[in-house]
């Protein structure tokens, strides 16, 4: 590991040489690697976390690329997961990118969580987003989910590695439909850029100790008139996903 | 009676002539929500149940507190609350 490489971190008040060691001893999974996830993989790769565990299904599409800024036009068509691991290592060698093209579900899933430091839900839909918040309640892990459509993003982190807090169940029902979706009312690309910039701040500040995680809020980004708001997250204690954990 | 501003979210303003909020009188949250849907019947179907409870992918807060957390719907409501609907959003 080049001590250079981390300078700027190094320079930073909090930000010692035991923070980025921390970092290096870090994995993450991220689940997506769409919009919201190429920002944060990126910015976690260059930042040296040690591990990035890159779950996606999907292939590489030509519409992709307006948002999606891990991938280049030779990616189409390509599985997401393999792509975004071959650019991470070339962004920086020294973190250990581990693929993964298939869906995780169920125990498959509960596993990846255990086995990281932090969990950034990068999905677009629902589905997905309950089964992993579920699995990060099981396993105690936190959970850093980002959303964004259209001129709007949203951002919470959910410190289930704690006792007490909220979890994404307790601020949406499990029922949820699908309001909206990307394909359906577009977004504007740097709109999961902005929000997944900030997935990456939030997890490396959980995986290095530097400063302490922005839990217990939702934050609400309005591109149109760049307008950001925080509402506050109540744990529901007759929550079915974290009620009986906590 | 209390005034009250109801903050509308983007995807459902073209069904409140595109305004991004109402100012309305009303003592409680139903009471709020039941103002301006009167006259728009296609934006508060989308946020209450034809049974008139919350949406499973709505949220409304009061100020920054979720009003699933206080009273819900009757959650009562002071001059100069801040009412916002907030739907769910799992686009990535």
């Amino acid at each position: 590991m080049s001590v250079d490489r981390y300078a700027r971190h190094l320079a930073l008040a909090g930000f010692g040489a035991a923070e980025q060691a921390r970092l290096r001893a870090a994995t993450a999974l991220v689940i997506g690697a769409g919009g919201l996830g190429s920002p944060a993989l990126l910015y976690l790769a260059a930042a040296g976390i040690g591990e990035l565990v890159v779950s996606d299904f999907d292939t590489v599409d030509v519409t992709n690329l307006q948002r999606q800024v891990l991938f280049t036009v030779a990616d189409v068509g390509r599985p997401k997961a393999e792509a975004a691991a071959g650019h991470l290592r070339e962004l920086n060698p020294d973190t250990t990118v581990t693929p993964v093209g298939s869906r995780l579900l169920d125990a498959e899933l509960l596993a990846a969580v255990r086995q990281a430091d932090v969990v950034l839900d990068c999905t677009d839909n629902f589905g997905t987003r309950f089964a992993l918040n579920q699995a990060c309640v099981q396993a105690r892990k936190p959970l850093v989910s980002g959303a964004a459509i259209r001129y709007e993003g949203q951002l919470a982190v959910f410190r289930l590695d704690r006792p007490g807090g909220p979890c994404y169940r307790c601020l949406w029902q499990e029922e949820a439909e699908e309001l909206e979706s990307c394909r359906g009312n577009g977004v504007l690309g740097p709109v999961p850029g902005v929000i997944g910039s900030l997935m990456a701040v939030e997890a490396l500040k959980i995986a290095s100790g530097c400063a302490p995680s922005a839990d217990g809020k939702l934050v609400l980004y309005d591109a149109v008139e760049n307008d950001w708001r925080q509402l506050k997250l109540e744990r529901d204690p007759a929550c079915p996903a974290c009620g009986a954990e906590q | 009676m209390s005034t009250v501003t109801v903050q509308i979210p983007p995807p459902l303003r073209p069904f409140a002539d595109q305004a991004a909020a109402l100012e309305i009188e009303a003592t409680t949250v139903g009471e709020a929500l039941a103002r301006i849907g009167a006259g728009r019947e296609a934006l508060i179907s989308r946020v209450l149940t034809p049974e008139g409870e919350l949406r499973p992918y709505v949220n409304v807060f009061v100020g920054a507190r979720n009003a699933r957390h206080l009273d819900g719907l009757s959650t009562p409501l002071d001059d100069g609350d801040v009412v916002a609907i907030i739907p769910a959003v799992a686009g990535g």
